[in-house]
């Protein structure tokens, strides 16, 4: 079984973004990135997947800037076998991403993707659902843990109220959340080792892919700041406090 | 313009969540028809059908629809689709799963937990943990939306007078998934989605026993528990209970933190709630530059106290 791993390059989550002053976007010069931490977990199940020997190759794809070759590399030396990447500039929307990934699983023909459950930049929440649809296949979102059988997948979910089973039949696509796995630390062989594994660049207009969108950003706002307010000495006060001040209790 | 709001329920109840979605479709103006996907779930249409400003209640009734799956939901509202410019659900894990994939047999994009509908093609929504809030204009053919719902008050049910349409042309099941079993928390205490109050505990509570010291705070003050995204991945509450960019958004009228530092990435899950109080030990954790309320004691000095005294 061959598992394509899709990631993405963000922001690091320890930086703490600024709006730009013209507010048409976040001032992302100099800022810290990194593989977004879904999609970090994506690779680790898929190298586990591997180890076990449920998986014969695992394949790291990534649609962005040339840059995001880091990332892939990242990927690569937590022990997948080889990346590609789709270089634009654009910023892609999901549904984009979507159908640039549709294309690779059909070229790679991958019986299983794997995908973080949201970028932490965009906080979407929606491309593995997208491929999943445009694959006419069965979606295992927000999963917690991974069971792959003869010809499909179980997987655990994090539903609102608790988790849920569900079976897929394969190709299918499953997207992480937090609680599937802790990513290993790459180690320095095997970043070494990660810098000659082969990594595929190809332009995003040679494969032929629709990218518009219908949506445009008028703009971005920092949000409303929330002020503090008093501290208080005892439990005593805060009790009167939340009662005849606040009026919540 | 005409919405279709997918309605959460179980079965037998309508989740209050979806009284917000109604809420939030009010400013794109025009008819909003509720779909109720489910399996012997005709009370719920029933409920549904005295909701003022609700035109049809569609209701799908079909075994396979008691656990309702992305692949089959999704199938369902795309043959429902050219009647409608504007597709909306909540937030939740059932709307986060399937309306992207609406979206996608559409062949649209999706517009991600609006905040603010300002008119029926611009929306508000946030990015980066809530450190930014987007505005977004759409010209797409049909509109898909998931709603935070935290941003949006219930609609107050008055009396409607909307009529129970049966769909009958339903997708059969794509088989491509299949239902195996779901383990839900009992449900002693509110929802957090929709509790008044929510007690959370992160860290600092060092363990499942102590955790559960919140509980009995929780029960007197009949709140809801949450919990920081640390307390759970350390094994101290269920996933389901976790609060932040990456779980559940709530903005309860009071949210009491507890031993919880207030990371941005749990500050973006509580940060619109009413009135915040924190309580922690360490005078500089961030939470307090969020609080109205802050007291640097000891939790479990501080937990016992407050349940003797509210």
């Amino acid at each position: 079984m061959k598992i394509l791993v899709a990631i993405k390059r963000v922001v690091d989550h320890n930086v703490k973004v600024r709006v730009r002053s013209d507010r048409t976007g976040i001032d992302l010069d100099n800022a810290k990135m990194a593989l977004n931490p879904f999609c970090e977990i994506a690779v680790e199940e898929s190298v586990r997947l591997k180890e076990a020997g449920l998986a014969d190759e695992v394949v790291v794809v990534s649609a962005g800037p040339v840059a995001a070759q880091e990332q892939i590399r990242a990927a690569l030396a937590l022990g997948a076998d080889r990346g590609v990447l789709v270089k634009t500039d654009v910023n892609l929307g999901s549904l984009a991403v979507a159908r640039v990934l549709h294309t690779l699983v059909e070229r790679e023909e991958a019986q299983l993707i794997l995908l973080g459950k949201q970028a932490i930049d965009s906080d979407n929440n929606q491309t593995g659902q997208m491929l999943a649809a445009l694959m006419g296949c069965g979606q295992g979102t927000f999963a917690s843990e991974l069971k792959v059988g003869e010809g499909c997948v179980a997987v655990t979910r994090e539903i609102d109220g608790g988790l849920q089973t569900v079976e897929l039949t394969l190709p299918a696509v499953v997207t992480t959340d937090l609680r599937l796995n802790e990513p290993r630390y790459a180690s320095l062989p095997n970043i070494m080792k990660a810098k000659r594994k082969p990594l595929e660049v190809m332009a995003l207009e040679d494969l032929g892919v629709d990218v518009s969108s219908a949506l445009i950003c008028l703009e971005v706002a920092p949000p409303t700041e929330r002020q503090a307010g008093i501290r208080v000495a005892s439990v005593g006060e805060l009790v009167a406090k939340l009662k005849d001040e606040a009026g919540v209790i | 313009m005409t919405t279709l709001i997918l309605a959460e329920h179980d079965n037998r109840k309508l989740n209050p969540v979806t009284l917000k979605v109604l809420q939030a479709a009010q400013p794109l103006g025009g008819e909003v028809d509720l779909l109720i996907a489910g399996h012997q779930c005709r009370e719920v249409a029933v409920q549904a059908t005295s909701i003022a400003g609700i035109r049809r209640v569609l209701l799908v009734d079909q075994p396979w629809f008691e656990h309702p799956l992305a692949e089959d939901l999704a199938a369902l509202i795309h043959s429902l689709v050219n009647e409608y410019s504007h597709l909306l659900a909540a937030s939740t894990s059932q709307g986060k799963d399937c309306m992207p994939r609406v979206a996608a047999l559409c062949g649209v994009d999706q517009i991600s937990d609006v905040i603010a509908v300002e008119s029926p093609r611009v929306f508000r929504r946030p990015i980066y943990a809530g450190s930014a809030i987007a505005r977004i204009e759409s010209s797409a053919t049909v509109h898909v939306l998931t709603i935070r719902t935290a941003a949006f008050e219930a609609m107050t049910v008055r009396p409607g007078s909307a009529q129970i349409e049966e769909v009958t042309l339903v997708p059969q099941p794509t088989r491509v998934a299949r239902f195996v079993s779901e383990l839900l928390s009992s449900a002693e205490r509110p929802e957090l989605s929709s509790a008044r109050v929510i007690v959370a505990g992160g860290r600092a509570l060092q363990n499942a026993d102590n955790f559960s010291l919140l509980n009995r705070l929780a029960d007197t003050l009949g709140a809801a528990v949450g919990a920081s995204r640390a307390a759970v991945d350390s094994g101290f509450a269920p996933n389901d209970l976790q609060i932040g960019q990456t779980g559940k958004i709530v903005a309860p009228e009071l949210y009491l933190a507890v031993g919880i530092s207030g990371a941005i990435q749990h500050l973006a899950g509580m940060k619109d709630s009413g009135v915040i109080v924190a309580i922690n030990n360490d005078e500089d954790a961030p939470i307090f530059q969020v609080a109205d309320y802050g007291l640097v004691a000891d939790l479990f000095d501080v937990v016992p106290e407050l349940t003797e005294q509210v």
